[in-house]
This record gives structure tokens, C-alpha cells and sequence, in this order.
């Protein structure tokens, strides 16, 4: 299937060239061979990565390489043999690629926790994260098991609703602390702390695919056009733009920017790939230029960060502005200090980033550490697993699966560039974390469950299709038009028996 | 550690983290020539049709060549889900639980047609009181064909035997 077909393949064309790619099912290779070699790679890279960094920092190998190699593998094997029972028509791309990301991203907080003293704030956080890995994987082995179809989550479509919005609303009631630096993203039972807005993210994607399945024939085609642009009809648009309102405005009030944009860009492709209208683009663009001047000049939080990106260096100079950061710049110079091959693991000056080096800005010591080699491949990694979504959006054969795998697939390509972006200068800076790569519980746990998800919908569509019993009689025409006048029990003409009597 | 050890270490890393993307790009490019060729060698006419499929109905009797675990089923000779096998949604499976299946582009069908040719409510499929599997037309514009008669009242489904609607095909399978 070449063409981008969310109505189902209607043409004759379509239905031709669905005939033609699918293969009978002794022929078509699963791919879990593939799966486990590639995992097996996936997992030797962190590893080397670790005897890297210890041998740089302590002139040895980590004693518990062996340890830390085998938890990995115990991990890995276990979502491995999950996809073999569970989904074994699925991408077999998806896991490794998320299982290296997850495996570099405890190698650079091991780094950063060896960084000591040097480091402000710095409290070890690799066991921690291997233990929000684990759960991800958990949760990850869970949903491949729980979920025995996709489809079954389009009968949640008004729940999700529901569920994401007070996901979204929830930290807004607890209180929030110093450390949290003007965010209120968080949820605190105790020690223990949950962001809901990454889980929030994948709940929305739910509830955007169900409904605008339903109505995106309505949204395509029943519209007015004004200035030529389309106009969908109010009554088709209400409830989507009232979820999307709301929860631009919950975020507005928790100060979480970064997934605010997440949001608003998510809204926007999807309903660009439901309806196939250029003008959502165009109102997306409009929209989010608006809300980002109007929430620019009010809030203050927001202006440091416009300063600071505006100018970066500005906190360096001898009369530093009141409202700016000096994050930007520090990263910025770790980048430009690492060149193109990098210092090496372990090698670097990573505590010169002060704030949130372990979180936000983890990829500002992966360029220092790696260069830009190795921060581009880490971004071609993260293509990757973009671009699986993507195809598994384009074979997947129901228009339910497929909105949800571009919704999902292009959720995580958002982050991974609003971070990216942000730590990089290119847009201003909002505090969100790097999937799999950063340090935080949520994000982990919530991106092994979004890779889950389009797993099962790979596997869906990637399952050879069963034959069809018998030949095709060729006696039936197709139907054409109403026929609801003709006599009771009339038969098709060209029929050799059971024709109207 | 001496720092020839140590910049080859670092390039070493890089080369492996840059072979992994290629061994990637790689396993892409194969998935894609694969699926070609098996395409070519589904449309070959001798290409061998999978063990269950492509038989007729024929009661009780099970074939030798049948796995142990198919035989324990056809022994007892119920269906346990139904099959899309042509249209826009082909390939779709649905198991019979002993629930009403409902057939139709009403969105809160069983299976929801996405079919020209299909009314809202178009059919339903369900077991009677003798659990056998029947089929029954809910008052469709364009009807709903049983093997080739057109339905009128509700009728018995035989395992293999083709429901069509509009230019979907749906069968009962072991």
C-alpha cells in the first residue's frame, strides 16, 4: 500500500493492490529471528558504553558489568518472549530500538552519578531508573498480553476522555514544592511521584483516533468554505476543540508548556490525517502562533524562557538581564565543546550543566560526550522508531488503528523535537524529558506502554490474512444502488439457481 | 587507562552505535523486498494453500495432515470464529464466544463495514437454540447472500460456506 489510505482502501485500485500485497500465510517471515539478533546488539552498545565509562573514570572495568549486563538481557529477553506469545506478527524493528534507548539512557546516568559531588543536586538515580525500566517493561509485557486487539480500546473513546482530562487536571490539586521549579506536573503520594500528562498523552491519542474515526467523514466533507479555506460544521468540531481547550488550559495553569505543544501539535496531525485538509494546518499554525504571544507576554515563567533563547549568552555578560537562564548557554557550549567525535564517555565535563543534567538536559552530555556523531545517530534512532510507527499506520487495514498509530508515532516524534529543539536553541525551551533517554519514572514507563500499543497494531496488520474457503464466484455482480423495491427473495441475474421466480 | 586505549574506545562506541542504525535500515530493506516476494509467490497458482484452509465443509471427518489440537475441535464440529475473507476489512478474525456478532457501518457493530454496499444495520449472526451458528438478514437495502441465494429468513451457517455483503466476504472457520 503506497498511498496513505484512511478510508479503508474504497477504489478499486486500492482493493487491487491489497490483493496483490498479501501474501499467504506460509510465506510471510515473522521476523522474530530478526528481533532477538537485533535485541541482542541493542543490548551489547550500553553495555560497551558502560566498560567505556568505567574505564575512563576509574582505569577499570565496572565490577558489576557482569550484573548490570545480565539485568538488561533478563529485561529484554522477557519483552522479547512476550512479542513471540503475544504479537508475533509485529514490527520487529520497535523493541531493540526502544531497548538501546532505555540502555544508553542508564549509561549516561550512571556517568552522571559517578560525576559526584561536582554535579549540583546530584542524587544517584540509576537504580532507580533500572527500576522504572523493569516496570516499563512490565507494563509493557502487560498491554501485550491484556490487550488482545486494538480495536477494543475504541470502545473506551468518551472514557479516555474523560480519564485524560483528569489526568491532566489532577496534579493541579496537590500541592506543589521548591524543587519543582514553577511546575505543576507531578502527583506525591509520599516519596513516591507519578506525572500523569506522559500517560495522559497516550490516553488522548485514544480518544482523538475513536472519535474522529466516526466523525471524519463529517469533519472532510460537510464543511463551508470561507476565504478558500474548509469550515467544518460546529456540531462536528465542538467536542474536539472543548477537550482541546481544556486541557491547553489546565496546562496553562500548571505551567507545563513543553506538553501543552505536544498536545496542540498531536490535535493538529491528526485531524490533518483524518480529514486530509490542508486547512487544519494552516489553522494549526495560526493557533499556536496566538496562543504562544499570548501566553509569552502574561506569564513570567515563560518570558525568561523567550529571553534566553532570544540570547542565550546574555546571563554570561557582565550585566546579565533579570529575566533570562544561563541553561541554554551552558548547554550550548557542552555541544560545541564536544565537537564531532566527542570527548568520550566519561570523559567529558558534564557538571558544567548545572540544572537538570540528568533530566532535560541529558542530551546536552550525549553531544559533549558522543559529538555530533553520536548525536545524530541517537536521533536516527528515535527516526526510526518514528518512521515504524508510521508504516504500521500505513499496513494497518482498519481506520481506527491507523489514526492511532499516527497519532502515537507522531506524539513521540513531537517530543523527541520539542526537546531536541529546545536544548539545541532552536525553539524555546520547555521542560519536558527525552523519551527513554532522560531520567523519570513516567516517561519510561509511559513510552514502553505507547510502544506496546503499536506493536499490537503492527501485528494486526503485519498478520498474513487468512484464504478465502472457496474461489470467488464471479455469478454476483457487485450491487448496485437500492434495490429495496425488488421482489422479496430476487436473486442476482446470471444466477444458475435461486433466481426470482 | 592510557589514552590510546581510550580514543579507541570512544571511536569504537561510535562506529558501533552508527552500524547498529545501518543493521537497522537494513532489517527495513529486507522487510520490504520480503513482503514482495512473497506477494509474487502467493499469486503463483500452486503455491500450497495452508493446512484447514481452502476445504470445503465436510461434517465430522478430519483430515489426517491436521494437528492434534484441530482435530479435538472438529471432533466436536463448531466454529470458533468468523473470518473476513474479501473487502476492505479481509483478513479480520472475530471469536465466537456464543455472542451476537452484528454486521453493518453502524459503529457499534461487531464488525463495522466499511462498505458502500452495507446498511447500518445490515445483519446478524448468532447461535440459536440449539447453539448452531445462523445467520439473519435485518431488512438490508442490498442483502446479504448466503453461498449465492439471497436471504430471506434466518438460515443455518455451515463452517466455509461465504456470507457476502456488498463486496464483503465472511465465513465460519474451525
Amino acid at each position: 500500500m503506497s498511498t496513505f489510505d484512511v478510508s479503508g482502501g474504497r477504489t478499486p485500485a486500492a482493493r487491487r493492490r491489497r490483493a496483490a500485497d498479501r501474501p499467504a500465510a506460509d510465506t510471510v517471515p515473522n521476523r522474530r529471528n530478526t528481533e532477538l539478533l537485533m535485541l541482542a546488539f541493542a543490548l551489547a552498545v550500553p553495555i560497551l558504553g558502560y566498560a567505556n565509562v568505567g574505564l575512563a573514570m576509574d582505569g577499570t572495568l565496572p565490577a558489576n558489568i557482569l550484573a548490570y549486563g545480565l539485568g538488561l538481557a533478563v529485561l529484554a529477553g522477557a519483552a522479547h518472549l512476550a512479542v513471540r506469545r503475544f504479537a508475533p506478527y509485529a514490527d520487529p524493528l520497535l523493541l531493540p530500538l526502544a531497548t538501546l534507548l532505555n540502555g544508553l539512557g542508564l549509561v549516561m546516568l550512571w556517568r552522571l552519578d559517578k560525576a559526584g559531588k561536582l554535579l549540583r543536586n546530584n542524587f544517584p538515580a540509576t537504580t532507580n531508573q533500572l527500576m522504572w525500566s523493569g516496570l516499563g517493561i512490565a507494563l509493557f509485557i502487560g498491554v501485550m498480553w491484556l490487550l488482545k486487539d486494538h480495536r477494543i480500546l475504541q470502545r473506551y473513546t468518551y472514557i479516555s476522555m474523560v480519564v485524560a482530562l483528569v489526568l491532566l487536571a489532577a496534579p493541579a490539586f496537590f500541592p506543589s514544592r521548591e524543587e519543582d521549579f514553577g511546575a505543576k506536573i507531578w502527583i506525591r503520594f509520599g516519596s513516591f511521584s507519578i506525572q500523569p500528562g506522559e500517560f495522559a498523552k497516550i490516553i488522548l491519542t485514544i480518544f482523538f483516533s475513536g472519535f474522529l474515526m466516526v466523525k471524519k467523514d463529517a469533519l472532510a466533507l460537510a464543511s463551508r468554505k470561507f476565504m478558500g479555506l474548509y469550515l467544518p460544521r460546529g456540531r462536528d468540531l465542538g467536542p474536539i476543540v472543548v477537550v482541546w481547550l481544556l486541557s491547553i488550559l489546565i496546562l496553562v495553569f500548571e505551567t507545563d508548556l513543553g506538553t501543552s505543544f505536544l498536545f496542540f501539535g498531536l490535535f493538529v496531525v491528526m485531524l490533518y490525517v483524518a480529514t486530509e485538509r490542508t486547512s487544519w494546518i494552516v489553522f494549526g499554525l495560526l493557533m499556536s502562533f496566538g496562543g504562544a504571544a499570548l501566553v509569552a507576554t502574561k506569564e513570567h515563567h515563560v518570558k525568561t524562557r523567550i529571553n534566553a533563547w532570544l540570547d542565550p549568552m546574555a546571563a554570561f555578560g557582565p550585566h546579565p538581564p533579570k529575566q533570562s537562564s544561563e541553561q541554554i548557554g551552558q548547554t550550548l557550549m557542552s555541544l560545541g565543546s564536544g565537537g564531532t567525535v566527542g570527548t568520550g564517555l566519561g570523559q567529558g565535563r558534564s557538571w558544567l550543566i548545572q540544572f537538570a543534567a540528568k533530566s532535560d538536559f541529558i542530551l546536552g552530555s550525549f553531544g559533549e560526550e558522543l559529538g555530533l556523531a553520536g548525536l545524530m545517530a541517537i536521533f536516527l534512532v528515535y527516526g526510526l522508531v518514528v518512521q515504524r510507527g508510521l508504516r504500521t499506520a500505513l499496513a494497518a487495514r482498519d481506520p481506527f488503528g491507523k489514526l492511532l498509530a499516527v497519532g502515537l508515532s507522531s506524539a513521540f516524534a513531537l517530543q523527541v523535537f520539542v526537546v531536541a529543539g529546545g536544548v539545541t536553541g532552536l525553539i524555546p525551551l520547555t521542560g519536558m524529558t527525552m523519551p527513554f533517554l532522560a531520567q523519570g519514572g513516567s516517561s519510561v514507563v509511559a513510552n514502553w506502554a505507547l510502544i506496546a500499543v503499536l506493536m499490537k497494531i503492527s501485528d494486526t496488520a503485519r498478520r498474513p490474512a487468512a484464504e478465502p474457503a472457496a474461489e470467488p464466484a464471479p455469478a454476483i455482480p457487485e450491487p448496485a444502488g437500492p434495490d429495496r423495491f425488488g421482489p422479496p427473495g430476487h436473486g442476482a441475474p446470471g444466477q444458475s439457481r435461486g433466481a426470482s421466480s | 587507562m592510557s589514552d590510546l586505549t581510550l580514543t579507541v574506545m570512544r571511536l569504537g562506541f561510535l562506529a558501533v552505535l552508527w552500524l547498529f542504525v545501518i543493521v537497522a535500515v537494513q532489517v527495513i530493506r529486507s522487510d520490504l523486498f520480503n513482503t514482495k516476494g512473497a506477494a509474487r509467490a502467493a499469486q503463483r497458482p500452486t503455491a500450497p494453500a495452508p493446512a484447514g484452509a481452502g476445504r470445503p465443509p465436510q461434517g465430522q471427518g478430519a483430515p489426517a495432515a491436521a494437528a492434534q489440537q484441530a482435530q479435538a475441535r472438529q471432533r466436536r464440529g463448531q466454529p470458533t470464529h468468523l473470518v473476513v475473507t474479501q473487502g476492505s476489512l479481509a483478513g479480520t478474525t472475530v471469536a465466537l464466544q456464543g455472542q451476537t456478532i452484528t454486521l453493518g457501518r453502524a459503529h457499534d457493530s461487531t464488525i463495522v463495514l466499511d462498505d458502500d454496499y452495507a446498511s447500518s444495520r445490515h445483519a446478524r449472526i448468532y447461535p440459536d437454540q440449539t447453539g448452531q451458528w445462523t445467520v439473519e438478514d435485518l431488512g438490508s437495502t442490498n442483502g446479504t447472500y448466503l453461498d449465492r441465494q439471497r436471504l430471506t429468513t434466518p438460515m443455518p451457517l455451515q463452517i466455509g460456506v461465504p456470507i457476502r455483503i456488498g463486496r464483503t466476504v465472511i465465513e465460519l472457520r474451525k
